[in-house]
């Protein structure tokens, strides 16, 4: 309870990750507020449909809030100024100048915010992925704020936790990206970080998984854990195996 | 709610597309007729359009999904992906779809007119059957003696196979006849013309003429009926977006010319926006950008994560490369950056991932690229050299598989 777990991916798409997370809660029966931000609506709903969750069922039932990012900038934009009951556009920070993330935030907050009539266990937030807020023109410091509030919103007050996805790259030039990143990673409970093999592009080992539990917050003079394993994507499922026994190799 | 892209997947549920939520079909019978000059793709039941060459289409996983954004990066003089950017618009033509093309360096009415001209079926597979019996002739010369055991491997396939019934090859040196393209619709949006008809305006801080695009193409998919909002449009049909050299100064974006830009977000905003555009409507987008004169790296990192598929084409011209013999088929390399992974945890990535193109007698295809064996008795320190860097060049993959360190020398 209360863990921020970040999703780091290198050269590669760490997207699966994504999706697991995202049945796994359902599936456990958290109230779950996923701000996907670049991918449309039935993209996860077919992968999640595979995976063995209906997000449209969870939707219904009010399991799920679910923020398409692309189709809230288009309202936006094109909307023609319908106001819904009032309430500013989530992605407002991409019309203003001031880069502030505060309508974002007050949505996942009014989200996750237990009424009275939930029986959800523990609220969760998912972000896909985080580095697009910086692309559409936030501060790399405006979206590091917007993840502390969240933290202090979902982890510490709701007893939530916290699952954000993030690209980057060791020779990146992109340095907001990076310092965001950096700076994620530090204040990580857990970090699950997918990179491709450094060997190049295999058919039968995607990639590998570096997974750090870190420990070493914990102020127990404890080293923070490292496991590494390689996994290979199939249609409807990840497998995981210690490095070098791949099935293609044994 | 109206249904946009049909697809016979399994079970025979629909993917909807559009605002509306996902519905399950109840019967076969019941499915819309297929759109167009487009056919399902066996991985996610999306709609795939062809990009006008074939081999390309088998590089994308089978071809251009709808809703999807083709990004190409400019090679150095931008003829390629010109070639390319044509293609993507004749293959519209041919297919009936309806086109929308926008260019800040030429009016698109001169750009439809000089549109390569589709080759009829019979002269096409005439061609590309000269191509495999001169290949035949070659290996008919007589069992292998020494390298016995790969008598019966089966051949290399140079260019990825293709059913040609999906794309059609086109004859650059002819250009198509007006019959053609006068029967489709077709929008154009040329920069000068659309920035002399109304005062600059500003939406969401971004760049005037991108801004002015976006509005453009809004309200093509939404009068068009695109987006399906139009339930009484019984006929569905493709929109095909062309865009050509964004980025470049000509569209008031001074990322190519200068290392620190004032505005490093505006053609970041346009592409998420477009994105959104496209994945709520029946359309597919090629753009073109010149990826090379960008100096600020992280803007093309930006770009790509925020397009579908991203292929950058490196031609030899003018390079050390054209003249050497390594490379003396092709005319320039096919980098594939980027491929999606649409509706699934897996994407069709191809195996080969050392591609290069090549542009002649007419026909622009996209192989393998096949290095000759170093068959020299002296290590020239030249050519040594070069077989590193393409080696460099084939250790690294696209995106969408994981892609390796640097070149690991065993």
């Amino acid at each position: 309870q209360g863990k921020f777990t970040l999703l780091r991916d290198t050269r590669t798409d760490g997207s699966f990750l994504v999706h697991h997370f995202l049945s796994f809660y359902l599936r456990a029966g958290c109230k779950v507020c996923f701000v996907a931000l670049l991918q449309s609506f039935s993209h996860y709903n077919i992968v999640a449909q595979k995976l063995g969750v209906s997000l449209t069922a969870a939707k219904e039932r009010g399991q799920l809030v679910f923020l398409e990012g692309l189709k809230s900038c288009l309202d936006l934009l094109f909307g023609e100024g319908e106001e819904q009951s009032g309430q500013p556009s989530p992605l407002q920070f991409i019309s203003e100048s001031a880069s502030n993330l505060k309508a974002l935030f007050d949505f996942v907050r009014t989200s996750l915010t237990p009424t009275g009539s939930d029986s959800w266990k523990g609220p969760v937030l998912l972000v896909d992925d985080l580095s697009v807020l910086l692309s559409l023109g936030a501060t790399p410091v405006a979206v590091l704020d917007f993840i502390h509030y969240c933290r202090v919103a979902v982890c510490s007050q709701l007893k939530g936790n916290i699952v954000v996805l993030v690209h980057s790259n060791e020779d990146s030039e992109d340095e907001e990206n990076e310092l965001v990143v950096n700076s994620l990673c530090h204040h990580s409970d857990l970090i699950l970080w997918v990179e491709g093999l450094a060997t190049g592009f295999c058919k039968d080992v995607h990639g590998q998984i570096k997974i750090i539990k870190r420990v070493s917050l914990e102020l127990t003079a404890e080293q923070d854990l490292i496991q590494i394993y390689q996994y290979k994507i199939q249609d409807k499922n990840v497998t995981f195996f210690a490095r070098g026994l791949s099935a293609a190799v044994l | 709610a109206a249904e946009m892209a049909a697809a016979p997947a399994a079970g025979g549920a629909a993917r909807g597309r559009g605002a509306t939520s996902f519905q399950r079909k109840a019967a076969a019978g019941s499915r819309l007729a297929a759109v167009a000059g487009t056919r399902p793709s066996v991985r996610h039941g999306q709609l795939l359009l062809s990009s006008g060459v074939p081999s390309l289409d088998c590089v994308l996983g089978g071809g251009v999904a709808v809703g999807t954004l083709l990004l190409i990066e400019e090679d150095k003089y931008g003829l390629y992906s010109n070639l390319l950017f044509k293609y993507f618009l004749a293959e519209g033509v041919v297919c009936g779809h309806d086109l929308f093309v926008a260019s800040a360096t030429e009016h698109p009415d001169n750009m439809l007119k000089e549109l390569p001209a589709p080759l009829l079926d019979d002269t096409c597979r005439n061609e590309l059957r000269e191509e495999a019996t001169a290949v035949k002739s070659e290996d008919l010369q007589g069992s292998m003696k020494i390298a016995w055991r790969y008598q019966n491997l089966p051949k290399m396939e140079a260019s990825p196979t293709t059913s040609t019934k999906f794309g059609h090859y086109y004859d650059v040196s002819k250009t198509m006849s007006p019959e053609l393209y006068q029967s489709i619709k077709w929008h154009s949006f040329y920069l000068p013309e659309e920035l002399s008809l109304q005062p600059k305006m500003k939406i969401c801080n971004m760049n005037s003429a991108y801004a002015r695009l976006l509005q453009s193409i809004q309200r093509i998919i939404y009068q068009e009926g695109f987006d399906g909002s139009d339930p009484q449009k019984k006929q569905k049909n493709i929109l095909r977006i062309g865009i050509q050299s964004l980025g470049s100064i000509l569209w008031g974006d001074d990322i190519c010319s200068s290392d620190t830009p004032e505005d490093v977000h505006s053609l970041t905003k346009f592409l998420y926006v477009l994105r959104g555009l496209l994945r709520k409507s029946l359309s597919a987008c090629i753009i073109t950008v010149p990826a090379h004169l960008i100096q600020n790296k992280a803007i093309m990192e930006r770009v790509t994560n925020l397009s579908d598929m991203v292929v950058g084409l490196e031609s030899f011209i003018g390079s050390e490369r054209e003249t050497n013999p390594l490379y003396k088929d092709y005319h320039g390399l096919v980098h594939v950056h980027q491929i999606p992974r649409l509706n699934s945890l897996i994407c069709d990535v191809s195996d080969t991932k050392d591609l290069a193109f090549r542009l002649k007698r007419k026909l622009f295809t996209i192989e393998r690229l096949h290095l000759p064996p170093d068959l020299s008795d002296t290590v020239s320190r030249t050519s040594k050299q070069d077989l590193a860097e393409s080696a460099k060049l084939l250790s690294s993959g696209c995106g969408a598989m994981a892609i390796g360190k640097k070149h690991l020398d065993f």
